[in-house]
């Protein structure tokens, strides 16, 4: 049996934080899932309706053609962004002038508010009068991401890459500078090379930054919103329209708050699961 | 009185909500009565503590739930059934 400390007062100082969830997440998720069983025409009266919200929402091809957007989104810019990450945080420098730099750089764009860079991204992809846009045409490649799909799609994981590697970038950093130079004299009296180093030690070191970083740009992107409604509105046509795009058109367009409580909460669900799978997957190879 | 007719309450919703927080009660209990110690590992090569379990067994059931109503429709009662026994195979063996 655990010997256990007598002393529990330490409990009362979660008290405020579990008032703040309550407020900002129990209450609302308990509303959402009260809304998702009925239906409302307004002036707060509601008729049951069961599960019919749920079987319309897990039989709409419009859902499960949103979910398969949001997983092609979400599985490119993780694919590109962890790997673009750990490799510029391998080049970084780790000391000299050099290193405030690179951070204040790589800062940057974690600073600049979601709608600030949807709204630069797409002046900056504009094929009139953006840097960005012209210079593809200039190029001899016909680039209009208002018109085309995969231009619109080029554009919107462009503009993730950039605004988020960053974060995968500061993480690895901090996972590296924390490695003790001891590890890295031992490879070397060994001879090791710089890929055997990566795969050795700098690697297996990361892994808990590597567990973090995955599983904050997976939920990030996962319900990313902001950007590509101000870039795209999730056009051209619903290119670009992800989950939560298409579960505001249909909560605050179309106002039917049944169908959306249900999106929602089937939406809710499946970050769970692949949260939870993602974690477990990561920390299993901890534990070995 | 503190109006609540926005959360559109009903007694199916309220009752699931109840549910959810006698586990938590139970599960408190539980630990005080019979403390479970630290994390075990299952058949699934999973190392979890009476909470986890509770949690992969609520997922679950949610997951089983949704999974039953694409996939057969309403009504649900073969569902809460097999996410019982599925809770009750996590709690035994995960």
């Amino acid at each position: 049996m655990i010997r256990r400390s007598a002393n529990q007062k330490a409990w009362w100082l979660v008290l405020p934080v579990v008032a703040l969830v309550a407020f900002n997440a129990v209450i609302p998720l308990m509303t959402v899932v009260n809304y998702s069983f009925q239906e409302t025409f307004g002036e707060n009266v509601f008729f049951w309706e069961g599960t019919k919200w749920y079987l319309q929402i897990l039989q709409s091809e419009r859902f499960h053609a949103s979910l398969l957007r949001q997983l092609i989104f979400t599985a490119t810019v993780l694919a590109i962004e962890i790997p673009l990450g750990i490799a510029i945080a391998l080049s970084m420098p780790r000391r000299g002038i050099g290193v405030s730099l690179c951070l204040v750089l790589m800062a940057l764009p974690l600073l600049i508010p979601w709608n600030v860079v949807g709204a630069m991204w797409n002046i900056f992809a504009l094929p009139e009068i953006g840097l960005l846009g012209r210079a593809i045409n200039a190029l001899g490649i016909e680039y209009n991401f208002t018109r085309q799909p995969g231009a619109a799609w080029f554009t919107v994981i462009l503009m993730d890459v950039w605004h988020w590697t960053s974060l995968v970038v500061l993480l690895c950093y901090a996972g590296l500078c924390a490695i003790p130079d001891a590890y890295m004299q031992a490879a070397k009296i060994d001879g090791a090379g710089n890929w055997q180093v990566f795969r050795h030690i700098q690697l297996p070191k990361l892994k808990r930054v590597l567990t973090i970083a995955v599983l904050l740009r997976f939920m990030d992107s996962f319900m990313i919103y902001t950007e590509p409604f101000v870039l795209t509105g999730g056009g051209p046509g619903n290119a670009t329209t992800f989950l939560s795009i298409d579960l505001v058109k249909i909560a605050l367009g179309q106002f039917d708050l049944g169908p959306a409580a249900a999106m929602s909460l089937i939406y809710f669900i499946m970050i769970l699961l692949l949260c939870w799978i993602f974690y477990t997957l990561m920390m299993r190879g901890e534990e070995r | 009185m503190l109006d609540l007719s926005w959360m559109a309450w009903t007694w199916p919703t309220a009752a699931f909500f109840a549910a959810v927080a006698l586990a938590l009660v139970a599960m408190t209990i539980w630990e005080k009565l019979r403390p479970g110690g630290g994390a075990r590992r299952g058949v699934l090569g999973l190392h979890t503590t009476r909470g986890d379990r509770l949690f992969i067994s609520v997922l679950g059931g949610m997951i089983l739930h949704l999974a039953w109503l694409g996939a057969l429709g309403p009504p649900l009662w073969g569902a809460l059934g097999v996410s019982a026994l599925f809770a009750l195979a996590v709690f035994r063996w995960v």
